[in-house]
């Protein structure tokens, strides 16, 4: 999550679901939170009972909208440039809360005077190299730290930045997981806000034309109803009032999605509603781990607790590796001990000072190796051996036919699964099977399906959508040859260790000497526990730490996952704590356990003004005690855990050349920042761009009215493949906007869902949401069925005619719009085309996440069957004129569209 | 029941038994009674007076956190005769206060559905069918798997510099999964030297 990472700090949602009942105001965009996190939206409405007022910002009415104050449609994927004019409005009509952002923002920061914006390069930010299609971000930097360590190098993993090689580097952006990213010297600073480089004013003239009748034209959102929301969020933030945003998938699926949670981080920061009651982020996670699985990250570009994957080209050894790091200011800065525990954790007694603590048994990258650049390497024949676990990219990855390919091109797949999901079966009724493009018995892939044990039936923690470890206790045993991961996993490193032992092969050392023997309970199951204690690690006697601010660099202590740290404190699964709510304040710090330290709202120091003071009576929540500690000393007191070092007063000015903790003043709430402040500037840490700026989605039905130079992200990441095309922008023939959804029924690719009796029965069918005026436009019938066409795929679905779809303006043009739910496969109770199928894959160059939104046409009744359907599709891509090296003599053959 | 009424019924002998089953009338009882809405007591039946949830019938009750999206619900699991018979929300949570939405509600069939997948299926190169093995020798054939495409697509180096990995086996998934799960994955792919480990959670 860099885009919260590199605003704050930390990537995870600022605040919690309970804590939004003290909220002023709710601004719910990119998610529709009533339908797809009913149970969190309770709060919401608790909110509203008490007086807030809710906004729902989306394309479409939903069950949010409804029980909303306010529901402002908006044209998919333009979210920056509404975001944009919020904050625009903000800064131009001085509504910021001055004290809070002077303070506790790098507003008053000078900017590098060789940085230009947007405005003065036609929609780039100086560094832009067109060839490569990247950013050198050193013109980025405040004033006066370039000289400091040669900024060009002094970073070099920055993401979008060509090594040697001229490859994309990794994006180190994911490692603002928790920590922001390392700025090489406090800058100098403008508190009079007036410097033209200041912060505060770059941000200003990056945004001026960011205007009502510019959001009117991008967004289709008339100035009225940009005032109500501008007015309401502004009304609701000062001293005495606080304003919260939800999102969820709605603006992370974008190849801008980072930069979409950077404007709502910018805005709030401006409006100093973050780390207080009531305000902040709330990330809507779509997994019961999602969070969870990003900390100790089944992810490859990051280890636990978002410590950075080595890089071939930069990091020979452990010194290399922290060099960037180490002894920086904020915590952050203890990077060495953080890295140098995990590998203790993992090596065990191997790992000692004089090998590097086995630093180089870690595996180094070499560029992006996320998931689409790996089912590429799959059709390339790069990748042979695929494990798919508790995940269906058949259905649930964009462009399905380009993973089914990819897994037909495998030696050997292993799927985890409960129920027999697409991924496992599309050799048996894939729909390229279908269509001819795959046969049976000519796919070689080899494929073992092991049944996986439910969430009853193995013992295990979740990290939910707010930073929370839930532990689960098992009920039962998993039926016949149903086993959890835990087991899977540990039983088969046991087997590969005990195949390779007695090798004397370097390669194979890091497997043999890896601490692998964890205890089991009375059914012969891993004990969970054991490995959640590891995680937490563990200190020089071998008992449990209690604090990160425990962890050392010189192999004495180990742990898995440094911001997970106290959950195993005093030898207590914490997570496992669960104390009712009503025998607990409404903070309820007893149940669960949150990370860091149990921290609920992060950055809570800012809930107080500098000198320590609560804001106001009605927004009261962490302050500084000058007798609050032991002896007669302050401390910083509260309803929650102080997320500042507990006995630091307020006017503590630390030395100049202090560094790690000991760097971080008494007015600096932003501690995992080397400036300690909130972002409204990104000067390093992202590929494209500093601050937010509108760009159209790689399909888009519109040029960018913004920048009639740059219609989309410059440093958008493409995968260029034959099965990848993409549809062209303005293109008659595929003239509207399809965005995709959840329903409240089914969940994610339908493997949880599309298999139950009662879920299908309350959602049986894909369908198709459509305004009455497309539906007229285009003949499609209520309850009917439509075909939807992008230059992928075409499907079909039945057509739901409804004015929860808005038709837009822009200008002197209609924009309409096509939802599509986006569950459904071949397989389960109800089946039906993916709407995935029709989704391209075009990347954001921070986190390489696809965008949901596209252009599509639409089309009154059934798709076309068999080899006439991949025909179908190529006649549209013809007539688009999409450069089209899949094109054979059957397509000709078939174009009669 | 109103007064009136009953005192009218008690002044016909021999027909006591009769006013019985007047009284059992539900929409006499629901306008006489103090469930005007027929929602409680004026509902039942004699026999659905006796019924009893299948909760209090279960040898134990389990805490867990349901299993679908991130906000994290807490569910109590009724087990009887070491079966899964009732999945409902936890009212201790601070969170969901009990509540649980359409799909934790009826997780209880994600455990005990019919067409859940219990046993291993096999599908070999170019086969047209499942096939049966065994869970023993499947894990030793993926263990196998695992050491062959490692060493077949082992990479010491790449332009001069030391990679140690292998871009031969790749993982995806864990969003769905425990943090134990995703830490013991991590630490063994890392071991094994294989990078392109990824899973839903990608911002």
């Amino acid at each position: 999550m860099p885009g919260l990472g590199t605003s704050f700090g930390r990537g995870g949602a600022t605040t919690n679901l309970m804590d939004l009942q003290n909220s002023d105001c709710i601004l719910i965009q990119g998610s529709n939170m009533a339908e797809a996190h009913p149970v969190g939206f309770q709060w919401v409405v608790e909110a509203q009972r008490r007086g807030a007022t809710v906004i729902h910002v989306d394309p479409r009415f939903t069950r949010t909208s409804a029980l909303a104050d306010l529901h402002v449609p908006i044209r998919a994927g333009s979210d920056i440039a509404f975001l944009g004019a919020l904050i625009n409005h903000v800064l131009t009509n001085d509504l910021d809360f001055r004290e809070y952002v002077v303070a506790y923002t790098n507003a008053a920061a000078l900017v590098d005077e060789d940085f230009r914006d947007t405005e003065e390069l036609d929609g780039v930010f100086s560094g832009y190299d067109p060839e490569q299609g990247s950013y050198d971000p050193t013109s980025w930097q405040y004033a006066g730290a370039t000289e400091a360590a040669a900024a060009g190098q002094r970073d070099p993993g920055q993401p979008g930045t060509p090594d040697s090689a001229g490859r994309h580097r990794s994006a180190r952006s994911e490692t603002s997981g928790s920590g922001g990213p390392a700025v090489e010297a406090k800058p100098e600073r403008d508190e009079t806000l007036q410097h033209p480089r200041c912060v505060f004013q770059v941000l200003k003239r990056h945004y001026a034309r960011y205007t009502p009748e510019m959001v009117q034209q991008v967004c289709g959102i008339a100035p009225e109803q940009f005032a109500r929301v501008a007015d309401a969020l502004t009304a609701n933030s000062g001293p005495e009032r606080t304003s919260a945003i939800c999102y969820a998938v709605g603006w992370t699926h974008h190849s801008v999605g980072v930069q979409k949670i950077r404007a709502a981080s910018i805005l709030q920061a401006l409006l100093g509603n973050i780390g207080r009651p009531g305000g902040g982020i709330m990330a809507l996670r779509g997994h019961a781990s999602i969070q969870g699985s990003t900390d100790i990250p089944t992810l490859f570009n990051i280890l636990p607790g978002y410590i950075p994957m080595p890089l071939a080209h930069e990091h020979e050894s452990l010194d290399d590796f922290v060099a960037e790091d180490a002894g920086k200011t904020g915590y952050w800065g203890n990077m060495r001990a953080y890295a140098v525990s995990l590998l203790k954790s993992w090596w065990g007694d191997v790992a000692t000072e004089e090998n590097d603590y086995c630093f180089d048994y870690l595996p180094r990258l070499t560029g992006n190796h996320g998931t689409y650049e790996t089912v590429k390497a799959q059709i390339e024949g790069g990748c042979k051996g695929y494990f798919v676990v508790g995940e269906n990219p058949a259905v649930g990855s964009a462009n399905g036919k380009m993973q089914r390919l990819g897994l037909a091109n495998l030696d050997w797949l292993v799927v985890r699964d409960m129920q027999m999901i697409e991924t496992a079966t599309f050799w048996k009724n894939g729909p390229e099977l279908e269509t001819g493009e795959l046969v049976t018995d000519e796919i070689g892939t080899e494929i073992f399906f092991l049944p996986a044990a439910s969430h009853v039936e193995k013992a295990g923690s979740f990290t939910q959508t707010q930073r929370m470890l839930q532990w689960r206790d098992k009920a039962v045993q998993p039926p016949g040859d149903c086993k959890s991961e835990l087991d899977f996993y540990y039983d088969l490193g046991e087997r590969i260790r005990a195949k390779l032992a007695g090798s004397t092969d370097e390669m194979d050392r890091p497997l043999l000497d890896l601490t692998w023997d964890y205890p089991k309970d009375d059914e012969g199951d891993v004990d969970g526990e054991s490995v959640l204690r590891e995680i937490n690690g563990t200190g020089p006697d071998g008992t449990a730490l209690s604090s990160y601010t425990e962890l050392k660099d010189d192999g004495s202590t180990a742990c898995g996952c440094w911001i997970y740290c106290g959950v195993y404190a005093d030898e207590v699964n914490q997570a496992r704590r669960r104390k009712p709510h009503w025998e607990q304040d409404e903070v309820a710090a007893e149940w669960g356990w949150v990370w860091p330290a149990n921290r609920r709202i992060l950055y809570n120091r800012a809930s107080a003004a500098p000198d320590g003071t609560p804001w106001s009576e009605r927004k009261k929540y962490v302050w500084w005690d000058a007798d609050g500690g032991e002896e007669g000393t302050g401390r910083w007191v509260g309803s929650d855990v102080p997320d500042f070092i507990p006995d630091r007063p307020p006017d503590h000015v630390p030395a100049e050349d202090a560094q790690g903790p000991d760097a971080i003043g008494g007015k600096d709430p932003f501690i995992m920042q080397t400036d300690g402040k909130a972002w409204l500037y990104v000067p390093v840490g992202l590929a494209d761009g500093p601050m937010p700026t509108h760009y159209e989605p790689l399909e888009s039905p519109v040029p960018n009215p913004l920048y009639p130079e740059q219609q989309s992200n410059p440093a958008i990441e493409n995968i260029e493949s034959p099965v990848n095309p993409i549809n062209p922008s303005f293109s008659e023939v595929y003239p509207f906007v399809f965005t995709s959804y959840r329903l409240t029924e089914h969940h994610t690719a339908g493997g949880m869902s599309r298999t139950l009796p009662y879920l299908t029965e309350l959602q049986p069918e894909p369908f198709c949401e459509v305004s009455p005026r497309l539906a007229q436009e285009r003949n499609l019938e209520h309850g009917g069925w439509a075909t939807i066409v992008t230059a992928r795929t075409a499907i079909e679905a039945r057509v739901l005619v409804t004015q929860r779809i808005r038709s837009l303006r822009l200008g002197d043009r209609w924009i309409e719009q096509v939802g599509l739910p986006y569950h459904w496969g071949g397989n389960g109770i109800t089946s039906g085309d993916s709407q995935n199928d029709l989704v391209g894959i075009a990347l954001d160059p921070n986190v390489h996440i696809q965008d949901k939104v596209g252009t599509c046409d639409i089309q009154p009744g059934r798709r076309p069957r068999g080899r006439a359907l991949t025909a179908y599709v190529a006649a549209y891509r013809r007539r688009a004129g999409v450069h089209d090296p899949e094109a054979s003599a059957d397509d000709r053959e078939g174009d009669d569209s | 029941m109103r007064p009136g009424l009953k005192s009218r019924a008690d002044g016909y002998c021999g027909f006591v038994a009769l006013t019985s089953r007047i009284g059992e009338w539900s929409l006499l009882r629901q306008l006489g009674g103090r469930d005007k809405l027929a929602r409680g007591e004026a509902a039942q039946s004699v026999r659905s007076r006796t019924l009893e949830p299948r909760t209090v019938q279960a040898d134990r009750i389990v805490d867990s956190i349901c299993p679908y999206c991130a906000v994290g619900c807490a569910q109590k699991v009724f087990v009887k005769d070491e079966k899964v018979t009732q999945i409902e929300g936890s009212p201790a949570s601070p969170i969901s206060r009990g509540r649980l939405c359409p799909k934790g509600s009826a997780s209880k069939q994600l455990v005990t559905s019919p067409t859940r997948v219990t046993k291993v299926r096999y599908r070999r190169p170019h086969g047209t069918e499942w096939e049966d093995l065994d869970l023993d020798k499947a894990m030793d054939m993926i263990a196998e798997r695992v050491i062959r495409t490692r060493k077949e697509f082992w990479e010491w180096e790449s332009d001069g510099r030391r990679t140690r990995r292998t871009l031969g086996i790749a993982s995806l998934g864990g969003a769905t999964l425990d943090n134990e799960e995703n830490y013991l994955m991590k630490k063994l792919y890392t071991a094994m030297g294989a990078i392109q480990i990824e899973n839903q959670a990608r911002i």
